[in-house]
């Protein structure tokens, strides 16, 4: 079918345009969305081609959300968006207390069919209060479904799915990825609750998500020069997680490493790492990990950040120590990133 | 009950203090493009007028917190200018030892309680403070500062609420620059709609001034100050004011045309600082030469702030771990 290249802000801008376009219920709101920026340029043109459905709204995040609920339960699709994660955390009680549950606590009579898109990030200075990646606590609650894509193909496919789902869809975007360029497939088969494998391998699962993935990728390639074979998964959906996949993959090669955005205690990657040391136990032939953030509030001093993320190198070294123990340090040189390490590094074209 | 500005130490106190924001904020855009301030970062050049009247009226027992936007609001209660910009710059000096960045002030040797980056958090935080001093008997007042955009926040409501229920000692100065971020009121408040009459609803006393003409604004923030003293409970002024830069960053962006030309000339034209200065040469023994010598004070110390910051070390990356408790 078509195939055409674009950033993963483009590709949302189309997954939103195509969605208005083929549906009338179909609304867009959230700070900025008509200002000059556009939210990354994700919402470029929406308020020309669509005026009515369209809007910004006042600096009211938890009442806007049950606005949107209401909206939906009376046959609206309501597609919210907020600059960063860390806004929405004024509306809990709506996402929480009304959306999640809706349908379950009223007898499945009614649903709430609406679509959060947050930005999580990292870096540059963003500081404690704006880079906070919490899809954990989302992932807590039943009756949402969390959605955390890598590349403009996956945004692309599972924003328009988030959008017909009939339940609230959390999907969240890291602005490190926003200038990922990928070609847009029209066929292929991305979807809310499938995780994908990326590279087949025998020796270690390591389970991406996000922009981890794109890091995962970078390391999988360097381990493969020293003998290791990754089998890369990119996770996808935080929930409900793609287990048969997962079963899978770690039955074959024994071994997990599960890469997460968000800090260690409660992080999903701890879930994962739960739920495989129930479920293939037999199979395991080395304790699973995970790498996360610290349970640290991210600082925004330049200083303090430089060994707070991790990246392609600590994932290799890590993978490398799981199955071959001893790690010369110069082993993985190659993926050191010149430049700040609170930027993208050269490999990436992304903005902040 | 107006009070007149005729207090000469008030008077000098609110120029040096309209200079140091000007001018440490001028420096900020001037050096931002350099990469060494890693973090967001909201000026407010243009809104100097009201912090400025203001600071002669806080003593360090009175308590502040403020918003995104508040190094007018530190300087103004008398926080540390060199701790500041080393905040900014993310070193171990920084008033939040590079924890917290632009968005994140404190001072607490001053009463400056802390700012921070998520709209209307420090509402209710301010209504606490008051509600603290009322019950230790203390004898300061909590001064909260809002953007036009923080009104909108349910949060605001609740606490105004609260605050006057409890006729809590709290002055809200809500700075209205028109936009919330390139979002323009008309987007966000129906039409017509007066936030202080808005906000007279709840129950606040509330006032209306003209947020660039400082001599203005000291004698109503003197006067509802005097009342908040004397114990009749919390205060709302309405501020109009206009940032000249972006939202957030160095730049001027009204190419982007979210804002006319006009609008901004016609704000240009009524700049506190050019103002205030010809009202006190008309009105009082101020001269030019004073002008330029005070000035020349500000500049100084504007230099040794970011002599200050850029030589001052980084926070130690073993530190990272200290304060997540106490
Ligand atoms: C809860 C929340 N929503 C959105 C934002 C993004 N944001 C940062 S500053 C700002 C503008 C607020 O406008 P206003 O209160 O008028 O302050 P101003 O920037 O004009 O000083 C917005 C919307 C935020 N920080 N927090
Ligand atoms: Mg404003």
């Amino acid at each position: 079918m078509s195939c055409k290249e674009l950033t993963m802000a483009q590709a949302v801008n189309v997954a939103l345009t195509e969605s208005m376009e083929m549906d009338e219920s179909v609304i867009c709101y959230g700070l900025g969305v008509d200002d000059p920026l556009r939210i990354f340029g994700t919402t470029a043109n929406l308020s020309e081609n669509f005026p009515q459905r369209v809007f910004d709204m006042p600096t009211c995040e938890n009442a806007m959300t049950g606005v949107g609920i209401g909206a939906a339960l009376n046959g609206l699709k309501p597609v919210m968006v907020h600059q960063r994660l860390d806004f929405f955390l004024l509306a809990m009680d709506q996402l929480v207390n009304a959306a999640a549950k809706w349908h379950y606590m009223f007898n499945g009579q009614s649903n709430v069919p609406i679509v959060i898109r947050l930005m999580i990030g990292r870096g540059w200075g963003q500081g404690p209060t704006h880079s906070q990646n919490l899809h954990a606590w989302f992932a807590h609650i039943p009756g949402l479904k969390v959605v955390m894509p890598t590349n403009p193909n996956d945004a692309y496919h599972m924003l328009k799915q988030a959008i017909q789902d009939p339940n609230p869809v959390i999907f969240i975007e890291h602005r490190w990825l926003h200038g990922q360029v990928g070609l847009i497939e029209k066929g292929s088969h991305s979807s809310i609750g499938k995780a994908k494998l990326l590279k087949k391998g025998d020796d270690i699962t390591i389970i991406a998500m996000s922009y981890l993935t794109v890091e995962a990728i970078r390391a999988s390639e360097a381990l493969s020069k020293n003998s290791v074979n990754v089998e890369l998964i990119d996770l996808m959906t935080v929930k409900p997680i793609d287990w048969e996949t997962i079963y899978e993959s770690v039955e074959k090669t024994g071994r997990l490493l599960v890469l997460d955005t968000g800090a260690e205690t409660g992080s999903v990657a701890g879930e994962i790492v739960a739920k495989v040391s129930e479920k293939c136990f037999a199979h395991l032939k080395a304790a699973p990990s995970r790498l996360a953030m610290p349970d640290i509030p991210e600082p925004t001093s330049y200083g303090l950040t430089k060994q707070f993320y991790f990246g392609a190198k600590e994932i290799a070294e890590k993978v490398h120590g799981m199955l071959l123990e001893n790690v010369d340090s110069s082993l993985y040189r190659e993926l050191d990133t010149e430049g700040h390490h609170d930027i993208p590094g050269s490999h990436f074209k992304g903005p902040f | 009950m107006t009070q007149l500005l005729n207090n000469e130490a008030h008077q000098l106190k609110v120029l040096k203090t309209l200079y140091l924001i000007r001018d440490l904020e001028e420096e900020i855009a001037k050096r931002y493009p350099e990469g060494k301030m890693r973090c967001p970062t909201h000026l407010s050049i243009g809104q100097e007028g009201v912090p400025s009247a203001l600071a002669p009226l806080l003593f360090s027992y009175d308590l502040a917190v403020s918003t995104h936007r508040a190094h007018a609001h530190y300087l103004a209660k008398g926080g540390c200018p060199k701790a500041m910009i080393a905040e900014i710059y993310g070193k171990a000096t920084g008033c939040s030892g590079g924890r917290g960045g632009s968005m994140h002030l404190i001072d607490e040797s001053v009463g400056f309680k802390g700012s921070t980056a998520i709209v209307g958090n420090t509402i209710p935080i301010g209504v606490g403070l008051a509600l603290s001093q009322q019950i230790k008997s203390e004898q300061g007042i909590s001064v909260v500062f809002v953007g036009d955009g923080a009104l909108e926040e349910g949060v605001f409501y609740e606490s105004a609420n609260f605050a006057a229920l409890k006729k809590l000692p709290v002055l809200f100065v809500c700075e209205n620059n028109l936009y919330s971020v390139y979002s323009p009121l008309k987007n966000r408040q129906p039409e017509g709609r007066k936030l202080y009459k808005m906000v007279e609803a709840i129950g606040i006393k509330s006032t209306h001034a003209d947020g660039n003409n400082v001599v203005e604004c000291y004698e109503i923030l003197q006067e509802k100050i005097n009342l908040i003293r004397a114990g009749s409970g919390p205060q709302f002024i309405e501020f109009d004011t206009y940032r000249w830069r972006e939202h957030c960053g160095p730049n001027y962006d009204n190419d982007l045309g979210y804002r006319t030309a006009q609008e901004f000339d016609n704000w240009k034209v009524r700049e506190p600082i050019a103002r205030y200065e010809n009202w006190l040469l008309e009105n009082t023994l101020f001269t030019q030469n004073h002008f330029s010598q005070i000035r020349g004070q500000v500049t100084g110390l504007v230099q040794e702030s970011f002599e200050f910051a850029e030589s001052s070390p980084f926070p130690d990356v073993s530190t990272v771990n200290d304060y997540i408790y106490r």
